[in-house]
Order: structure tokens, then sequence, then C-alpha cells
């Protein structure tokens, strides 16, 4: 495989949410997101009722891939900060921890100021948090004690998903 | 790479539709987006040109049901495939669980689809993937059409390890569903051995 399985558990989901909550107050936002870098949604907080999360999320990707596309054409590693200004809501969209995507989305009740400062902050926690994800799914793996719920899956399973 | 969250008990899947230009992957996608209760599917996004050539991707989120109390869902993506769209390709094959290569049957894309497929093995080894080693389907789409080749011939070629191969028409819908099946399946077997 080229990378390792992304693996979220019932911990760090808790820790992660509550970073972006206390994010999507301190940055008075709308929406938070965090995506994984292939267009998976981890998270979200706020109005996420009123929005195609799974679309955003895949789309959220999409973006980031091609624009990192763009960066190593002219020589740069990535570029770490999106920022997508529309008539009423906005989007910021940043790498975390070289992995995960964040992002806010905020209309006039913030600013773009508020937003990287919140932003900036909440990614230096999201990153030890991912970090210590990434270390606790390699121990778990090197040491055999997955507790991975497909590892016992009969092909009668799988043919159920279809019937 | 599949994605695992035991926080909200979901397993997330990559599927990704290869092949030459106008071979049939968007179609594929839309017949399988017609035919799935609304309960079931997301929203399908199609990133297209003006002429409804696919510019960067087709996205189809589906939910398939669950597996010992994990739900399963699907995200099945489409490349462009034209051939000077290859950086865009690059990108979408990143974090792929399984593969289906959509060879368009009519003789005279027959080249198209050797061409497609050397650089479906190229990309996806510079993302790290060995097609060999991956789940991976042959469709050999637009049987329907009178200047078909036989699977016999195509074969050769395009399915040399034999791998699960099926045969399609993606605007009525044949064969569509037994691709994705297939291709689904192979990739839950493939997590099951972890």
């Amino acid at each position: 495989m080229a990378s390792p399985q992304m693996v979220m558990y019932d911990e760090e989901f808790r820790q992660i949410n509550i970073v972006i909550e206390k994010l999507l107050r301190e940055a008075n936002a709308k929406v938070i997101f965090l995506v994984d870098k292939n267009g998976q949604l981890i998270s979200g907080v706020g109005e996420v009722e009123r929005f195609d999360t799974t679309s955003l999320a895949s789309l959220t990707a999409g973006n980031i891939a091609a624009t990192g596309g763009l960066a190593k054409l002219i020589g740069e590693k990535e570029f770490s900060i999106l920022f997508h200004e529309g008539e009423k809501d906005n989007l910021h969209i940043s790498i975390v921890g070289g992995r995960v995507i964040l992002v806010v989305l905020f209309d006039n009740r913030s600013s773009l100021g508020l937003v990287r400062l919140r932003v900036k902050k909440a990614s230096d926690e999201l990153t030890i948090i991912f970090d210590g994800l990434m270390q606790k799914a390699e121990e778990k793996e090197k040491s055999g004690t997955t507790d991975f719920p497909f590892a016992e899956i009969t092909d009668d399973d799988i043919d159920n998903l279809f019937s | 790479m599949s994605f695992i969250n035991y926080a909200s008990r979901e397993i997330n899947c990559k599927i990704v539709y290869y092949g030459p230009g106008l071979c049939g992957k968007t179609t594929n996608l839309q017949y399988v987006y017609q035919k799935t209760a609304a309960d079931a599917k997301g929203k399908m996004i199609s990133l297209a040109t003006e002429t409804e050539r696919t510019l960067f991707f087709d996205f189809l989120p589906l939910a398939l049901g669950e597996i010992r109390g994990f739900k399963t869902r699907f995200h099945l993506y489409t490349v462009p495939g034209q051939v000077f769209y290859d950086a865009s390709r690059k990108l979408i094959l990143k974090g792929v669980d399984g593969v289906v290569f959509v060879a368009d049957s009519q003789e005279e894309r027959y080249d198209a689809n050797i061409e497609s497929l050397d650089n479906l093995r190229f990309n996806l080894a510079e993302q790290g993937y060995d097609l060999d080693k991956i789940p991976y389907i042959v469709q050999y789409n637009k049987r329907d059409l009178p200047n078909a080749m036989s699977v016999e011939e195509m074969r050769v070629d395009l399915n040399p390890t034999g791998v699960p191969e099926f045969e399609a028409c993606a605007a009525t819908g044949e064969g569509v569903f037994e691709t994705l099946k297939a291709v689904a399946k192979l990739i839950l077997i493939d997590l099951k051995r972890g």
C-alpha cells in the first residue's frame, strides 16, 4: 500500500471535535469540516445539516490536490492555505499536519484575519492529535491487536450487502 | 486507502473508473446513480466541460449497507479520459482502493485502450501502487456496437493477468452493477486480509 490505513478511534474523535467546536466559536464560523486528503469526511461541526458534507469533502480534497499539483509545477511543496471569497460566505481551507484538510466556512460576522489567527492555533492542537492517532494505529498494527471488525467477515456477509 | 472510523462506525472506500476518452466511465456512474435508491446515494458531481467531457472527475457516493455494525460506503470516481488530462488523472488515483478499467470495445479505439491501460499502470506505480496487487476489474463496454471486437481478442492485451472481467453496455446498464459489485467485493476481501 502507498500509505498506511487511515483509522479513527472514539477517543481521538472526541478530542478532535472539542478542538473544532472551540474553533467554531472563537472564529465565529458557520461550519467547520475536517476532511482526509483522499476526500473522506472525518468530522464536521456547526450548521452541517445545511450542507451536502460528502460532496463538500470530495470537492475540497480535489481542490487541494489540484492546487498541490500547481504548487509542485512552480517548485513549491504545497499551498498550505486556500481562501475562496464569495458574496456572502467564504471558505478558508488549510492543510493540517500535512495530512488532513481543515475547512472553515464563515460569513461577514467574522473576518479572514480572525479565521486565520484561530485556525493557526487549532491546527497545532489538531496536528498533535493526528500524530498521536497515527502512532496509535501503527502500534496496534505492529502488535497485531487490531480490533478491525472486517477480519472476521464471511463471504456471506459480503454477498448480503448486494442482495 | 480506505478510512475506518470507529467513532461513527463507518468504513469508506474509493473506487476509480479508468479508461480512454469516451469509453463510458461517466455513463457507468450515471447508470448507477439512476438505479440506486435515494437513501443509498448522495449527490452525483460532474466536473465537466461545456461539451460534457469530464474535466476533473465525476463523483458518486454510495452507502451499501452494514457489515458487522459498520456502515459501508463506497466513493465512486471517474478520471478524465482524454490523454492531455494526465496530471488530473494522477491526482484522482490518490488513496484508491479499487480500480475498474473501462475498455471501449470498438475496433478503432483498441490502441487508445492499450495506451490508457499503460497509463493506468504507470500512474498507479507513481503513487506507490501495483496494478497486479490491488482490487482490479476489467469491463468491456459498448458490446452492443456493430464494430465491437471479440472479448477473446481484447483480452490478449487488456486482461493478460486474467482479473475478473465483464461485458457491458453502460448506456443501457447491462453489466454496470455486475462490475461495481465485483470490484466492491474484491475491496472488502482485500480489507478482510488486512
